[in-house]
């Protein structure tokens, strides 16, 4: 540890806090990159690991806290950009319009003069070549027209390539999500040879051998702060585990007695080839757990689509669905809190094809009083309103149809804690009255009042947790696979 | 070697041009001749100029719908001012220019959608033109009507002009740093910001240069018709758009092709010549034009379909 210490720093972040609203993102995180070390960086769902890469790349500013480059206190993409930092993201961020070359001109603002194309060419083949040699990657295709793998080799490329000022740290989020076991450990081999030469790797995973094997030291993320951060040769795969988890907390929920009798009201197959089926019975509240983005989200719209026609609206809709981004598809901004909760059950609500005020304003008032919407006047308008009793309108809106099975797509982002254990009991409730919840959450306590869970790993669900067995730990084990990638 | 997609996507237009312009010498052998071809394609390199320059807009993900009204403004000034003083005139073009440099942004910085700004914009235009040019009047630049009506030997002027275009914009849109950028904005917004790129210098710069080719458009159309009127442009928004869609490129993603622009225009105005030819009433014309849109944006999209299809296999 005394000889790492001795290095020159690259990037250090202290003290960082960064909110969003209700929710502390980052709670007073460290973070310290020395030149010549491999850090690996893991946690769960909404532990601050993107928000601690967007610090450090510049893209957020930190409500409290210094970030420093090399010593020196500077702020802003372009300062994070010019100290050397360069980041490859989750979501790919190439322009799928343009060619190879014409992303690195873009990545790189140095390779100019009237022959920047061949330069440019000559650049990104050669760090494919060391990186991934024997690749088949085309400089002059479009990269609409590359497979997901080589999209995503040729953006960590582009991110190690240097013309005039190589990269001193490069930051990996999720680099091997869609590499192969073979291209994964070609990349993992140049992120050794990198660091050897003095270039610092931030590596984001949640294939766990991949940090263990080629990290120098790990830091491991819970609730927006550092829990850990030792030598990776100081982890075991169970450890780490530990680590991610909370191990204090007990179980505070009675669950309903194992209901798994009669006909499934729903299921499906197993996703992509492999793994377990999905099936869910009538009174059952299930759990999509994992990482975020590893699938839960589709299987729900297949559920969702499975049921309900693209095309013809169904006169009795079995299925109602709660949507997570309320922004961006749940709230009808324009509209008054009754119009937003009746939406959904306007069928019911109609006679002769025209809606009933009177019904709707009965509704209206019943599902107020319920759930408590925290409004003077229904008739206000849906933004009027706070985060949390937005989500309530919206959790209003699915349990006020006939609908018996509900899916859950993170609706509880943002949302604070009063309100979430108001809208448990609600769902408590409703499960006890016969009605099955589908219910992709991100956060662990949520998981765990599920009756029964199913992990997502890489689009397909790999492990089944029934009763007493949801727990934290072992919702962690299976969303972190051990080995190589699969 | 494995055909690009940007090839694909250009091949359909081209095809379609050819069986237009195949089917008017069928119709009609006389048009088959030097003169013949610069008739059909005269009105061409206006239309030409102003797709051009709704295709920089889509390209950074907007929509130009002040189209037609500026090319409009830009030919009244044109016939007035530039011709009477021509230094005032150019100022004015400036002014312009800036204008839309302005407009990118406005639209930028504010996050307003385009459509209505450059609507809004349109009335602006569409008044100024008025103020210019109360009723149909006005005299063409004699240097504009030079360049219009050249007769260069063995390919007429029509045709030089559209090769000249298609030339030089694929080399501004497709092999410049700048050409680069401007796709980039299209393609992913945030990944050119990232990189430390001025993406409100990029779109100021991209409206800029089509409020530039737009004023090329109204200067051309002057040239051609010798006067000028407020109105005489207004069907430019829709056609331009279309000669965009046409020629291969997307509302957004930043997927454009200025030599399928180029194309997209020139079969646009050879559909009309060519519905003239079959004796089709103007009455039906319109929807004739229409429908030959609908054909081959259909025969795209299928084309399109088989490529994704090809691709997840």
């Amino acid at each position: 540890m005394t000889e790492v210490l001795k290095r020159d720093e690259v990037v250090a972040a202290r003290g960082v806090r960064v909110t969003f609203g209700a929710v502390k993102a980052l709670d007073g995180a460290d973070l310290v990159i020395h030149s010549g070390e491999c850090v690996g960086l893991v946690g769960h769902n909404g532990a601050g690991k993107s928000t601690i890469v967007n610090v450090i790349n510049g893209g957020l500013t930190p409500h409290e806290g210094t970030i420093t480059y090399g010593g020196q206190d500077e702020r802003g993409i372009s300062a994070a950009r010019a100290n050397g930092v360069r980041c490859v993201f989750q979501e790919l961020s190439l322009c799928p319009n343009l060619t190879v070359t014409e992303n690195a001109r873009i990545m790189h603002p140095d390779l100019k003069g009237w022959n920047w194309r061949s330069g440019a060419l000559a650049l990104v083949e050669a760090h494919l070549q060391e990186i991934f040699p024997g690749h088949s990657i085309d400089g002059d295709s479009t990269v609409d027209d590359l497979s997901i793998a080589e999209r995503q080799m040729v953006e960590i490329a582009i991110s190690f390539a240097g013309t005039d000022k190589k990269p001193k740290l490069v930051i990996l989020d999720e680099p091997t999500s869609s590499l192969d076991a073979g291209l994964a450990a070609q990349l993992m081999a140049y992120i050794r040879k990198f660091v050897s030469e003095g270039g610092s790797v931030l590596l984001i995973s949640h294939i766990l051998g991949e940090i263990l094997s080629t990290s120098d030291r790990i830091v491991v993320m819970k609730d927006g702060r550092v829990t850990a951060d030792r030598a990776a040769g100081e982890f075991s795969t169970r450890s780490l585990v530990e680590a991610m988890g909370n191990v204090v907390r007990e179980q505070e929920w009675a669950r309903a007695a194992a209901t798994k009798t009669g006909e499934p009201v729903l299921s499906m197959p197993p996703r992509r080839g492999h793994g377990l089926a999905f099936e869910a019975y009538r009174g059952e509240m299930i759990g999509l757990a994992g990482l975020g983005g590893h699938g839960q989200t589709e299987a729900l719209l297949d559920l969702y689509l499975d049921r309900n026609s693209n095309w013809w609206p169904t006169r009795r809709r079995e299925i109602a669905f709660v949507a997570g981004d309320r922004s961006l598809n749940g709230t009808f901004p324009l509209w008054s809190i009754l119009k937003n909760l009746s939406v959904a059950s306007l069928g019911q609500l109609s006679t002769n094809r025209m809606v009933d005020r009177m019904r709707e304003e009965t509704l209206g008032e019943s599902w107020k009083k319920r759930i408590e919407i925290r409004t003077p006047d229904m008739d206000n308008r849906i933004l009027s309103l706070s985060g949390g009793n937005q989500q309530k309108v919206l959790f209003a809106r699915a349990l006020a149809t006939t609908a018996d099975i509900v899916l859950m797509d993170d609706p509880m982002r943002g949302v604070d804690i009063g309100t979430k254990q108001e809208v448990y009991d609600i769902l408590r409730s409703e499960a006890a009255n016969g009605r099955t919840f589908i219910w992709y959450s991100t956060e662990m306590d949520e998981i765990r009042l599920c009756d029964r869970v199913y992990v997502f790993r890489e689009g397909a669900i790999m492990e089944e947790l029934i009763g007493e067995d949801i727990t934290e730990k072992n919702i962690l084990a299976a969303s972190f696979s051990e080995g190589a990638a699969a | 070697m494995k055909i690009s997609s940007g090839t694909i996507r250009l091949l359909i237009p081209a095809a379609s041009l050819a069986l237009l312009l195949a089917a008017v010498f069928y119709m009609q052998p006389r048009a088959m001749s030097y003169n013949g071809l610069n008739l059909l394609f005269n009105l061409a390199v206006p239309i030409a100029l102003a797709t051009i320059a709704q295709m920089l807009i889509m390209s950074v993900n907007d929509l130009d719908l002040s189209m037609g009204t500026f090319v409009s403004f830009c030919a009244c000034v044109a016939a007035t001012m530039l011709q009477t003083s021509p230094m005032l005139g150019i100022l004015i073009f400036v002014g312009a220019i800036a204008a839309y440099a302005a407009i990118g942004v406005v639209i930028h910085v504010r996050e307003l959608p385009s459509i209505v700004v450059t609507l809004g914009m349109s009335f602006v235009w569409g008044g100024l033109a008025v103020l210019l040019l109360p009723s149909p009047g006005g005299t063409a630049p004699a240097w504009a009507r030079w360049v219009m009506t050249a007769k260069p030997p063995l390919v007429p002027m029509a045709i030089v002009a559209s090769i000249v275009i298609a030339g030089v914009t694929h080399f501004i849109v497709m092999r410049s740093s700048f050409g680069v950028l401007m796709r980039g904005v299209g393609g992913n917004n945030r990944s050119v910001q990232r990189a430390g790129w001025s993406v409100i210098g990029v779109r100021a710069g991209t409206y800029a240069l089509a409020g530039f080719f737009a004023i090329l458009s109204g200067i051309a159309l002057v040239g051609l018709t010798t006067s000028a009127d407020a109105n005489i442009a207004l069907r430019y928004t829709l056609l331009s758009i279309a000669g965009v869609i046409l020629g291969g490129g997307q509302f957004v993603g930043g997927k454009v092709s200025p030599i399928g622009a180029v194309i997209g225009a020139l079969t646009l105005t050879l559909a009309g010549s060519f519905l003239s030819f079959m004796r089709i009433s103007p009455d039906w014309q319109i929807g004739a034009q229409g429908a030959i849109l609908i054909v081959v944006l259909a025969l795209r999209l299928a084309l399109n379909r088989l490529e994704k299809r090809e691709k997840s296999l």
